[in-house]
């Protein structure tokens, strides 16, 4: 079943970003150089197991977070913001509670 | 046979480690046994719902009591407890329902817990994500909410540096007499034993009048801000105490991690861990009644939990009256989280023969004995809605 | 057939759309059966039938007999519940519930027969620098690049244990990249033992082969593994250690997987018996709950020809041919020495164990660092006080991790298994307001959900 080599534009935080048909937006992002989410602790990470089990991959599509990016295709007129942040004001407290638990 | 402990205390819920904490500050020698982990119970299936009730004046006593007590701690509690006073919001969806607003805060005003109407606008404003028109909310900014699991797993830890011990994974058989027998043969001798093992007491003594009652929770993914207060369905009024038939309410909590836990519901009669799906969608299809948003979040989990659910909705704190050697601390149904505090001060004046801040007579187990009648409690009805929402009953 | 989601029946249900479960879906429709093939990734052929152009004659043979049969497809489609016997839920990816009542991302898919083909997941093993961007599993990377992720050119270490490290290495070299170095964990010996074993597999003859090429290369370590991953935003090298020895490898890739566990968490719902990790069947692949059968990598890691074979099994079962369905059976017998030859090759070094230091990273989801798991009683109370396996990905990645590390095993599974539309809870419409009295009303002119 080989693809029809035809591209798709797509925008990943705003900057347009052309792939071939076919193309995950994980691996669009990574081609981008985009880390897909933030951390609890605040780290960048990207895709991880590349097949819909780890959800490190997880990205904002059209508005909606945590899409596994991984297991959706770039679509023409896509936006993508990544990276997702996941810390939230508590995440220095959940730290240090890590150290004393 | 030796004695073990001054105290010997079964089950390491939230309220079983209150109790022990307490103990073991006051000098008394004090064991806790489990059969699973620090607050693995119904304390980690509860929400942690630090909230002030009013079913009756007995229950309004007891958790305002209680609240003072943990505002008291919230400065030593480390940050895994995620103690957070974000408030509660008793959301209501009718006018009739308003006025029941305006009662709830004079009456609270009564004994000195603060608190504020917001008319449609101000609670639109205070949470966008609520459907809209609604007609307003009383805002209790004192209530707060908490990490149940942790909140457990500190006070174990501070009674265990004041010189309690704690023994995992021993299974009690029975606890009478002064002896607490455990599956594994061992047996244990102490002059106090304390009952604190939630829905599980009655299988430790029969005659308890506690009955299992089922609670669903979903957690969601991280959505910071989505809501900001824990809000409540006041909408409880036109179904009436009723304790035959399941039923939902609308209750969702923020979590400091910016997940949210929607809740809630109850069932008796229920004695598997399995979701009921049936009612789980109930559940789910009255939160986005009031939060239509939340349709659209990502549930990571699901899970139920046993309230122990007495009849008069007061739990059962203080002296077994058919055994001296036995004291009780159950039947907290939906708010052992909030009131396993104050519990652990009743329980410790009990055992020492000291005067309680709070009149202790109400949640005596001796109230369901012999001639003395069930209490009455004609007050708003409400609690059921938050003991079918915290599902602390540890 | 495109897919139809919403309230449908079919005779035959089969999870997951790998070798297994294609095999299984169209010797089903074949034979008549309204077969539907449900999917999570947005293309079939699971992960080792991924991308298209570079497969091996069988798997375009097998794709071009799935496009020509009439099993209907629902690809991008995960399975999260099971609430009833005979009725799963299944919901679109990327898909969105606006309108809060009508959930256009839920499917509710009554079956006859289900067979459960759901595949394996690669194990994670956490070391310091695993959680930096471009370290990835092997199976990873791989699917990456099948998925679009341009390769050539590219420096990959690719490192673990198992066959699917050559796989994936000489795939990749294929496509162009620079393969600095293959690490297998286990020693030479035992791998020696387990290729011997190859030869009596004619259908493994060429992973054999690509085992020697890349053994000529030189690039292929045995008895080594990767202590650390160093860079600031992204990978930019692997400390590697071999015995005494330990060296740096520049390099853009990580390729790192510990063989395969798997995916056991829809059968576990159900109710199957589980027997040391894998679903317990009878000969003709039927789970401890009659008319649920599972085929492939869930009945015992066995690679591509072997799944192909259980599908095949599974699906004639299902419809009454037992005689070739028993043929097929005495085939797979013959070969299940080789799922146990492998485990054997795969078992990992202890001293993996101490790969972990105690700011590493466990819980990727939740930053559970090792520290705070080392001191815990066991896999629930560190998940209650440390949050570990409570993330999105529900112990998916760190829980095969744990259970290397501290040898601690998962509980029991709950719905949903996996994370799913907080509208998709609400799938019965009918039951919501027969049964259940809600706590209260709203007011009159915004009615109950329906």
């Amino acid at each position: 079943m080989p693809e029809p080599a035809s591209a798709v534009a797509l925008t990943v935080n705003g900057a347009l970003v052309t792939v071939e048909r076919g193309t995950t937006v994980a691996a669009a992002l990574l081609m981008a150089g985009v880390a897909t989410r933030t951390s609890v602790y605040g780290e960048p990470r990207a895709p991880l197991c590349g097949m819909g089990i780890c959800f490190e991959c997880r990205v904002t599509i059209d508005g909606v977070s945590h899409q596994r990016s991984c297991q959706i295709l770039c679509e023409p007129g896509m936006h993508v913001t990544a990276p997702a942040t996941e810390s939230t004001n508590n995440a220095e407290g959940r730290q240090s509670s890590h150290r004393e638990a | 046979m030796s004695v073990a402990a001054d105290v010997l205390i079964v089950g390491a819920g939230i309220v079983g480690a209150a109790c022990a904490r307490e103990c073991a500050s006051r000098g008394l020698s004090t064991v806790v046994v489990d059969a699973g982990a620090m607050g693995g119970g119904a304390t980690a299936a509860g929400m942690g719902h630090i909230v002030v009730m009013d079913d009756s004046p007995m229950q309004l006593a007891l958790t305002r009591y209680a609240q003072h007590l943990w505002r008291e701690l919230a400065a030593e509690l480390p940050p895994s407890v995620e103690f957070e006073a974000c408030g509660t919001l008793w959301v209501a969806s009718s006018e009739e329902e308003m006025a029941e607003i305006r009662r709830k805060r004079d009456l609270y005003a009564s004994v000195g817990v603060e608190s504020e109407i917001l008319d449609g606008q101000a609670l639109a404003e205070a949470e966008p994500q609520l459907r809209r028109p609604l007609p307003g909310a009383l805002l209790v900014p004192s209530d707060a909410v908490l990490y149940p699991p942790c909140a457990a797993a500190f006070l174990m830890r501070d009674a265990i540096r004041m010189g309690a011990r704690f023994h995992a994974r021993r299974r009690v058989l029975s606890a009478e007499k002064g002896i607490v027998r455990l599956e594994d043969g061992t047996q244990f001798h102490a002059p106090h034993i304390v009952n604190a093992c939630g829905a599980d007491a009655v299988r430790l003594l029969p005659a308890l009048p506690i009955r299992k009652r089922r609670g669903h929770l979903v957690i969601t993914d991280r959505y910071p801000g989505f809501v900001r207060h824990q809000l409540v369905e006041l909408g409880y009024l036109r179904s009436a105490h009723s304790i035959t038939t399941d039923s939902v309410a609308f209750n969702v909590q923020p979590r400091t991690t910016g997940q949210l836990l929607i809740g809630s519901s109850r069932e008796y009669g229920a004695e598997s861990t399995a979701v009921n799906h049936a009612l789980l969608s109930a559940m789910v299809a009255r939160a986005q009644q009031y939060l239509p948003g939340i349709a659209d979040l990502q549930a990571i989990r699901v899970w139920t939990g046993f309230r122990a659910a007495t009849p008069d909705k007061l739990p059962l704190v203080g002296p077994w009256p058919e055994d001296e050697s036995l004291y009780l601390a159950t039947g907290h149904e939906g708010l052992g989280i909030t009131t396993s505090l104050a519990t652990a001060k009743l329980l410790i004046a009990a055992l020492l023969g000291e005067k309680a801040e709070i009149a202790p007579e109400p949640y005596l187990p001796a109230r369901f004995l012999g001639a003395s009648p069930t209490p009455q409690h004609n007050g708003s009805a409400m609690s059921e809605l938050v003991h079918a929402s915290e599902k602390s009953h540890a | 057939m495109p897919a139809s989601p919403a309230n449908d029946h079919f005779d035959l249900l089969v999870i997951g759309a790998g070798p297994a479960g294609i095999a299984a879906a169209v010797t089903a429709a074949d034979a008549g059966l309204r077969a539907a093939l449900v999917d999570d990734n947005p293309r079939p052929g699971g992960q080792i039938w991924r991308g298209g152009a570079h497969l091996p004659a069988p798997a375009r043979q097998w794709l071009a007999r799935l496009d020509g049969s009439s099993v209907v497809r629902l690809q991008g489609w995960r399975v999260f519940d099971a609430p009833e016997p005979n009725l799963v839920l299944a919901e679109q990816n990327g898909a969105t519930d606006k309108t809060a009542n009508a959930n256009p991302a839920l499917a509710v898919l009554h079956y006859g027969k289900l067979v459960l083909a759901t595949g394996a997941r690669e194990r994670f093993l956490p070391f310091p620098g695993w959680t930096l961007p471009n370290v990835m599993g092997a199976g990873g990377l791989d699917a990456l690049v099948r998925a679009g992720l341009p390769i050539a050119g590219k420096c990959v270490v690719v490192a673990g244990t198992g066959p699917l490290l050559l796989a994936v290495a000489a795939h990749l070299a294929e496509r162009g990249a620079r393969i600095a170095a293959v690490c297998e964990q286990a020693p030479r010996s035992r791998l020696a033992t387990f290729a011997a074993h190859l030869f009596f597999e004619p259908g493994k003859l060429w992973q054999g082969a690509r085992y020697r090429w890349a053994a000529r290369t030189g690039r292929f370590l045995t008895s080594c593994w990767p202590v650390a991953a160093l860079g600031g935003d992204r990978l930019r090298s692997v400390t590697l250690r071999r015995g005494s020895r330990q060296w740096n490898v520049a390099c853009d890739y990580l390729a790192c997987g510990f063989h395969l566990v798997p995916d056991t968490e829809l059968p576990a719902l159900l109710g199957c018996r589980i027997v040391d990790g894998f679903i317990a069947t009878d000969e003709l692949l039927e789970t401890s709950l009659p008319g649920v059968y599972c085929a492939g990598e869930p009945t015992g890691i066995g690679g591509v020809d072997l799944s192909v074979l259980e599908g095949q099994i599974a699906a004639l079962a299902v419809c009454g041919k037992t005689a070739e369905a028993r043929l097929l059976a005495r085939k797979r017998r013959r070969r299940l020495g080789f799922v146990h030859a492998l485990e054997q090759a795969c078992v990992l070094d202890p001293e993996l164990r101490a790969l972990a230091t105690n700011e590493t990273i466990v819980c990727r989801c939740e930053d559970v660092p090792c520290a705070a798991l080392r001191e815990r009683d066991g896999w629930r109370e560190a998940k209650l006080l440390t949050r570990c396996g409570m993330g999105p990905c529900q112990g998916r990645i760190c829980g095969a991790a744990a259970e290397f590390l501290f040898g601690w095993r998962a509980e029991s599974v709950r719905p949903p298994i996996f994370p799913a539309l907080v509208s998709s809870l609400a799938w019965g419409p009918a039951r919501q307001t027969q049964n259940f009295s809600a706590a209260g009303a709203l007011s009159e002119n915004s009615k109950e959900t329906p």
